[in-house]
């Protein structure tokens, strides 16, 4: 496929899919359906090592063998304060200073808390991190969140692990419309390859997702499902889709039909 | 001598003198993959040799793990 590399902040990366590492029945299983991804980089959560259970699997051998560019998020933070401290310890393990902001507003829905997302990625962009927000799908949030100097904005589809696909496909469009000067990226709720094709129609330059891959009945068929999803959703926005219309359009000639 | 820390939100118990990078070595921790923080500062890889823990020190040691 003819197309440019996803550029993220300085970052090329070959694939337009983001995928997590979590909710993996084993390690092994999390390797193969990322691999099966094809994906370029993942995100990964930061938490207290476990002090009496030592045996889960090493996830950081994972990432080094795989050379995956490392997105820690900030996930489970419902601050802007949790969310800068789990940001710098992440950056201190040493795999780079890349920080997907997830600033939760509700435990529910886990809706970002919008406002604190934006602070929150102000300071981190002034601490020196590529700032990747995970956002509403809010036009304006996502204005001021480029405007902050976020490396990349990253509008919801559905609410995280929902499956539900994309809910609001015109305000993604609005969004993609104002925003050129960063990527875009599609971050959870996307349920299936159909889904992620959609985001990439949509004209975004990428799509993140965990749970659709890692929930699935078969993770590595879904990570290579998603993969060709993406690429295919990727190729038809830049071949450009006819015009929905009303009515027909023959497809075979009108002239030469038999008197 | 005994000091108490706070490790991981736990009440642990150690011998002195200890440090950041005794302390890794005590639990089996490879510093490499690991973040530390006593009393809410970031004590970064170089400094764990030089940083004395306390009594009464809150240690937070963490790591990656899988997530989205």
């Amino acid at each position: 496929m003819n197309d440019t590399p996803l550029r993220i902040g300085g970052l090329e990366l070959s694939s337009r899919l983001i995928v997590g590492t979590g909710k993996y029945a084993t390690m092994a299983q999390a390797d193969a359906a990322i691999r099966a991804s094809g994906t370029r980089m993942v995100t990964v959560a930061l938490r207290r090592v476990n002090l009496t259970d030592r045996s889960e699997g090493s996830l950081f051998d994972l990432l080094q063998r795989g050379g995956y560019h490392v997105l820690p998020n900030t996930a489970g933070c419902y601050t802007v304060d949790d969310a800068v401290r789990t940001a710098m310890l992440a950056r201190e393990i040493g795999l780079g200073s890349l920080c997907k902001v997830e600033v939760i507003g509700d435990p529910k829905t886990l809706f970002p808390d919008p406002i604190g997302t934006l602070e929150a990625s102000r300071v981190l962009v002034n601490e020196g991190f590529t700032v990747l927000p995970y956002c509403t799908d809010d036009p304006v949030l996502c204005q001021r969140l480029r405007d902050v100097g976020c490396a990349a904005v990253m509008p919801l589809a559905a609410p995280i692990g929902s499956g539900l696909g994309i809910r609001n496909p015109t305000n993604l469009r609005i969004i993609r419309e104002q925003i050129t000067e960063v990527p875009l990226i599609v971050d959870a709720g996307v349920g299936t390859a159909s889904d992620a094709a959609v985001a990439m129609e949509l004209g975004f330059d990428g799509v993140l997702m965990n749970t659709a891959i890692a929930g699935a009945a078969d993770p590595i068929g879904m990570a290579t499902a998603m993969r060709l999803g993406v690429e295919a959703g990727r190729l038809a926005f830049l071949s450009g889709r006819i015009p929905r219309r009303l009515y027909a359009s023959a497809s075979s000639p009108l002239d030469g039909l038999l008197a | 001598m005994a000091l108490q820390i706070t490790l991981n939100g736990e009440p642990r118990t150690f011998e002195a003198p200890l440090t950041v990078a005794t302390l890794l070595v005590a639990l089996d921790m490879t510093a490499e993959r690991v973040a530390v923080e006593r009393n809410r500062r970031i004590i970064r890889r170089a400094e764990h040799a030089a940083t004395d823990v306390v009594d009464g020190d809150v240690i937070e040691v963490v790591h990656f793990v899988g997530g989205g």
